[in-house]
């Protein structure tokens, strides 16, 4: 099991918990955990009665909006009451009760510092709830908003954990304890187990297959389920292969991420758009992934429309409680796409408003990228470092002392060999900048230029090719080079390569679209 | 959950080869040893599966004090031998940075730096240095030729001889009969004779031929078009 601990006893765990919650810090200033207000109570009572009638319209508009509003005004600075206090509400609904607790731990840790024992306790509610699906005795209907969140929050809160327990240095005596008890909490194999069997519970991997040949509904409804069934454990499972994507670029195993994620056909709109909060985290990891193993190509187009999307769509997302969360992948995805195109200057594949931001933001800095001097490799430090995700370092701590910190050595990793691909790829820049200025000319006059000789730039040459030569998902050479070149004899003869333009999908979407017209023009009738 | 995985009885473990137990198990910390086995079968039988072995560094990661660095030292060797795949970098990010100060790795790293940079002179006299740790690996040399060919092919429509001896590190009576066997096998053509002045006229391909690129924009994969099929029907 991913948890040693049974969840038979939660209830006796409980008091533990709430006892954790007297001691924390600032949380203990005049909030009653029993204390249960009452628009609270209409809240619980309304969202459990919309829950238990599947109508997912009104679980989505309480979820969004009524759940921000009442902690805006009444849990500012302080936890929703305890799960106990609103359980004879809800007819003590193990189900729902396991709900309200993964929001009350979403809120925590969204306004308050979680304490050690509560971040252990929000595990074992994690645990509980994922069990309970993966049993299938699930029959809610649930917006896709919300299955995202629960997805996205579980990946939050193991990352954070792990950044807090790499934290040795400053740790009391007693959280070292607990640390040690509870070693079974956010352990990263229970993690992905538990993601990966959502994956596979939900048979969403066949499911999509299934639709590819027109034999199951899945993207055309949204994931949801009309026929009275629930589309809880389906769409967790699916947006689970993102949250595993994420998982493994945290760890630094990009390969991995990516084959999680293969199922779902990145260049297509999919469920993963219909929540913006999914579709930014899914082409994020996505493109950084890409980066990380050399296909610029690739991330530059995802990282483009995304952008691209953002920028059209954002002012819809001004009052969602994800807007802040929205600006800051923006930003950081425009540092990655600037990283992107310093090493394979693909401009061509950007489009113009996005390209206008970029150079807003970034035009500078990306003039000093092309130097590769010092300055220039702080820049891409620089840039890496503020867009990269937040590495993590999944083993447990050694408890002997001397306690160290370790929070930041697979950050460092990270940067580190990333840095070495970019100086391997220094003197690309010099080359590319000849590239373009000749149609043919001699090895040796290249090599007066460069000054270099004529050997040094053979390699330089063939350095050229390897890095602007990807290795596809399938073993295929895919080239990213935007001025090729070959070599005959001792002459380089220059191939500037045409601007790819894709009007096949775009055809495709104005077929649908007419269709749709013409199909509403049918049921027009005219008097 | 990892331990209801792991409550497979041993005699039915046997039926699975390696690879689906990765497939079946890829968080399962029960599968490491027959993981490190896989990895010194990949080396006896020239075979190579990157999942598998990125399967087992993730292990390590999870529980440094298991990790074998004898073994970690094979898989980078036979990633070196996957390029121009980036499985090199790929093991690497899963590697702590304590790990790659040892010797052995640092030497793995110089090397990988040389292909990197199509260094084949450098890596070649560094490869010499240190041959214990590379010919424990059999068919090192020539995935390296591999790989240096296949640089070669994307760069070159005709390479001179010098440059061909220098890269994939062969020369006189032993590059005559390689060459001898690329024309024959691999539709290699040699224009002069065996002086330095000889030309090598390596195959056609999209790389080094651009007129023979597709163009790819007109294709679109069947699956997007079946988004109209009703439409069409």
């Amino acid at each position: 099991m991913a948890t040693s601990y049974d969840y038979e006893d939660a209830p006796a765990d409980y008091e533990g918990a709430m006892d954790a919650l007297g001691r924390g810090s600032s949380q203990d200033l005049g909030y009653d955990p029993n204390f249960v207000p009452d628009s609270v109570k209409t809240f619980v009572v309304h969202l459990y009665r919309h829950i238990r009638e599947k109508n997912v319209y009104e679980i989505h508009q309480m979820y969004e909006t009524s759940f921000q509003s009442l902690s805006d005004r009444l849990f500012k600075d302080t936890p929703w009451p305890s799960v106990d206090a609103v359980a004879h509400d809800v007819d003590n609904d193990h189900v729902f009760c396991l709900l309200y607790r993964e929001m009350w731990f979403r809120h925590l840790y969204a306004r308050l510092s979680p304490t050690l024992k509560q971040r252990i306790d929000s595990w074992d509610n994690y645990c509980s709830l994922f069990q309970v699906v993966l049993h299938g005795v699930v029959n809610m209907q649930l917006p896709n908003q919300w299955l995202w969140d629960m997805v996205d929050e579980f990946v939050y809160q193991f990352q954070s954990f792990c950044q807090y327990r790499a934290k040795m240095k400053n740790k009391t005596e007693q959280e070292i304890a607990l640390l040690r008890q509870y070693d079974q909490a956010w352990n990263v194999y229970g993690v992905l187990n538990f993601l990966q069997a959502l994956v596979e519970k939900s048979m969403i991997i066949q499911i999509l297959e299934r639709e590819k040949e027109g034999l199951e509904q899945f993207t055309a409804t949204d994931g949801y389920d009309y026929n009275g069934g629930s589309n809880v454990l389906k769409v967790l499972g699916y947006f689970s292969m993102v949250g595993l994507l994420r998982v493994h670029c945290l760890l630094g195993d990009y390969h991995t991420g990516l084959k999680c994620l293969q199922p779902i056909d990145i260049t297509q709109q999919g469920v993963y758009t219909s929540v913006i909060g999914s579709h930014i985290i899914t082409i994020y990891h996505y493109g950084f992934a890409n980066l990380m193993l050399r296909r610029y190509v690739d991330a530059i187009r995802e990282f483009n429309k995304i952008l691209l999307y953002i920028y059209k769509t954002k002012q819809y997302h001004q009052k969602s409680p994800q807007y802040e969360q929205i600006l800051k992948k923006n930003e950081q995805m425009y540092a990655l796409l600037a990283i992107c195109l310093s090493l394979c200057p693909q401009v061509k594949l950007v489009e113009e408003t996005v390209n206008s931001q970029l150079r807003e933001k970034y035009g500078e800095k990306m003039i000093r990228m092309q130097r590769y001097d010092d300055e220039a490799f702080s820049i891409y430090d620089e840039l890496f470092s503020y867009a990269c995700p937040k590495f993590i370092t999944p083993s447990a701590p050694s408890f002997e002392e001397p306690l160290v910190n370790y929070n930041q050595d697979a950050y460092r990793l990270q940067l580190k060999l990333f840095l070495y691909e970019v100086k391997q790829q220094q003197l690309l820049s010099g080359v590319r900048s000849f590239l373009k200025v000749y149609s043919s000319m001699y090895l040796s006059e290249l090599a007066t230029y460069m000054e270099v000789d004529e050997s040094t730039l053979r390699t330089i040459l063939m350095t050229y090719k390897h890095k602007t030569h990807a290795v596809d998902s399938d073993g295929k050479i895919i080239s990213n080079a935007d001025v090729d070149f070959y070599i005959d004899d001792n002459m380089i003869h220059v191939v500037e390569s045409k601007p790819v333009k894709q009007y096949g999908d775009y055809f495709l979407r104005q077929i649908v679209k007419l269709e749709g017209v013409i199909n509403d023009l049918d049921r027009v009738r005219l008097d | 959950m990892g331990r209801e995985r792991e409550a497979q009885k041993p005699q039915q473990q046997v039926s699975y080869t390696v690879e689906q137990l990765v497939a079946v198990n890829p968080y399962n910390p029960d599968i490491l040893p027959d993981l490190e086995n896989y990895v010194n079968e990949q080396v006896s039988s020239q075979t190579y599966s990157l999942d598998a072995n990125l399967c087992l560094l993730r292990l390590y990661q999870f529980e440094p004090e298991r990790m074998n660095t004898q073994i970690v030292a094979r898989i980078l060797i036979k990633a070196l031998m996957a390029m121009p795949a980036p499985d090199f970098s790929l093991c690497l990010f899963l590697i702590p940075e304590r790990v790659q100060m040892e010797e052995q790795f640092k030497t793995l790293i110089v090397l990988s730096h040389y292909l990197e940079t199509g260094r084949f002179r450098h890596f070649w006299d560094e490869a010499a240095k240190h041959r214990h740790i590379v010919e424990a690996v059999p068919g090192f040399e020539q995935a390296i030729q591999a790989y240096a060919i296949h640089v070669l092919s994307l760069t070159y429509q005709k390479v001179p001889r010098p440059v061909l001896a220098e890269v994939i590190n062969i020369k006189g009576l032993s590059l005559d009969k390689f060459l001898e066997h690329q024309v024959t096998n691999c539709g290699w053509i040699l224009e002069g004779d065996q002086g330095s002045g000889q030309l090598i006229v390596l195959p056609r391909n999209e790389f080094n031929h651009p007129e023979l690129k597709k163009n790819a924009a007109d294709s679109i994969p069947l699956e997007h078009i079946t988004r109209i099929f009703p439409i069409l029907g």
